[in-house]
């Protein structure tokens, strides 16, 4: 018997995952559940934001659209993070679901990141007089939303979608400099947008009644972020799967 | 080192015996920028507070015209294959492509970027800043742009996609460049400025050629 066959199913490791057909069947399985909780938690998050917790002392009932735009921020960075993670699989183990996963993720997260941009600018206009400011955060998000595109077209511009997968990887791991100046751009800098209210380190700035909606409404939006690229992902699979049979069968005429 | 200056010395010989492209992205940078005073008018005033940020951004769309030929040309004929194989790392080849970059493009841009200031009627208190700024901050644009032709060496559309690419990261460099002729020209301190662009010169210095050199290694398989 072959060592390699022997040892692999006891494996635990990463690499059990890179097996397109375990993914496959890990993915079927999670995907119902991962997009029931979803619903269920932006539908109670939004409700609850929109309906019963409190206006804002300064901004009253604009404040509201911040159950909707945090949650697309937040995701917008780690959506990108998780992009640079994939990207470093891909590089360094030459992960095939990898590289699948990172250019899936490419449209989603520049997805979230235009409904950040865009509801940012509905609240801006009410509370800052102005659609749009250049600010450091809204610079720094406009270029994240940038290097979404470009690694959008990127992945998608060469014939073979291996060379394509290499240069978006690449790509995205340079892309990551961007990542702390959208983080700390509220602290560097004198910005009319305000600073975090949460964070890791210290109790959270916010009222509670507000904190809750909005924690539920991320947890929500985290979810659908992974439903989302899961099934793109599991389609690109299929579609590969669908490519080889096609191509078999016209190799044997 | 030696194969270093020898490849160094190859890709100057060469860009001086097709001295039109390098004079082609001046002769655009001097065109582009005199184009502002024609659609905002001559008005000293207004054209002197714009001056900075119209040499700026002309010298950035300059100087990334000639830069997807970079690779293209060594990519088509094979050469970069050969030079993957000299021994040379490819770090190191990027490296000196940056370099040649720089010297016959972002020199000449440094060089005519002075006269053209004085033509938008820039206040010559500035004009020392902006120079100042310009010399990091164009050598900061030919190792950013010889990362991005690297990356999108082989793909179908590499010419356009290459500024999608590179001006988003580029970004930084032409908000504090631009900040410090503005900040000389109301008599404040120039040297955060620079000091920052300084800082994002070593950064992509010792960044850009590893991440240039991954992927020429990638495309040449």
């Amino acid at each position: 018997m072959d060592a390699n066959t022997a040892t692999a199913p006891t494996r635990r490791n990463l690499h059990r995952f890179a097996n397109p057909g375990q993914f496959l069947r890990l993915s079927g399985a999670v995907l119902p559940w991962l997009s029931g909780l979803s619903l269920v938690l932006v539908a109670i998050g939004l409700a609850w934001g929109l309906f019963w917790s409190p206006a804002d002392w300064q901004q009253g009932d604009a404040v509201r659209i911040m159950y909707v735009h945090v949650p697309a921020a937040w995701l917008a960075s780690a959506g990108y993070l998780s992009l640079a993670l994939c990207s470093v699989c891909s590089l360094v183990w030459r992960h095939p679901l990898a590289d699948l996963a990172a250019a899936e993720i490419g449209p989603v997260g520049a997805g979230f990141t235009a409904l950040c941009l865009a509801t940012g600018s509905i609240w801006g206009r009410p509370m800052w007089g102005a659609w749009w400011v250049w600010d450091a955060r809204l610079t720094s998000v406009l270029v994240l939303f940038f290097l979404y595109l470009g690694h959008i077209a990127l992945v998608r511009a060469f014939d073979e979608p291996e060379a394509g997968y290499r240069a978006g990887s690449i790509l995205a791991l340079v892309g990551v400099i961007n990542l702390p100046i959208i983080k700390f751009s509220v602290d560097w800098w004198n910005t009319l947008h305000q600073p975090a209210s949460i964070t890791l380190s210290g109790a959270p700035t916010m009222y509670v009644g507000m904190l809750w909606p909005l924690l539920i409404c991320t947890l929500g939006y985290t979810f659908a972020f992974v439903a989302i690229v899961l099934t793109r992902t599991r389609a690109a699979v299929m579609e590969r799967r669908i490519r080889a049979l096609l191509l078999a069968r016209a190799a044997r005429g | 080192m030696k194969l270093f200056t020898a490849l160094l010395a190859r890709d100057l010989r060469l860009a001086i015996r097709h001295g039109s492209d390098s004079l082609a992205a001046l002769l655009f940078f001097v065109l582009t920028a005199a184009l502002f005073p024609l659609a905002i008018g001559p008005a000293p005033e207004t054209l002197g507070r714009l001056a900075p940020g119209i040499v700026w951004v002309c010298a950035f769309l300059a100087a990334l015209l000639p830069i997807d030929r970079l690779f293209g040309a060594d990519f088509e004929d094979g050469s970069l294959d050969q030079l993957l194989l000299s021994g040379l790392p490819p770090a190191a080849i990027a490296l000196a492509k940056a370099v040649s970059h720089w010297l016959v493009t972002g020199l000449p841009l440094l060089l005519v970027s002075a006269p053209l200031a004085s033509m938008l009627r820039m206040p010559s208190t500035g004009l020392l800043a902006l120079l100042l700024g310009l010399l990091p901050g164009t050598m900061v644009l030919s190792l950013l742009g010889m990362t991005g032709a690297a990356i999108v060496l082989g793909a179908r559309r590499g010419a356009i996609l290459l500024p999608i690419l590179i001006l988003p990261l580029a970004t930084p460099v032409l908000i504090f460049g631009a900040a410090a002729p503005e900040a000389a020209m109301s008599g404040l301190s120039v040297r955060p400025h620079l000091l920052l662009e300084l800082a994002l010169l070593l950064a992509s210095l010792s960044l850009s050629p590893l991440a240039a050199g991954a992927a020429l290694r990638h495309a040449a398989d």
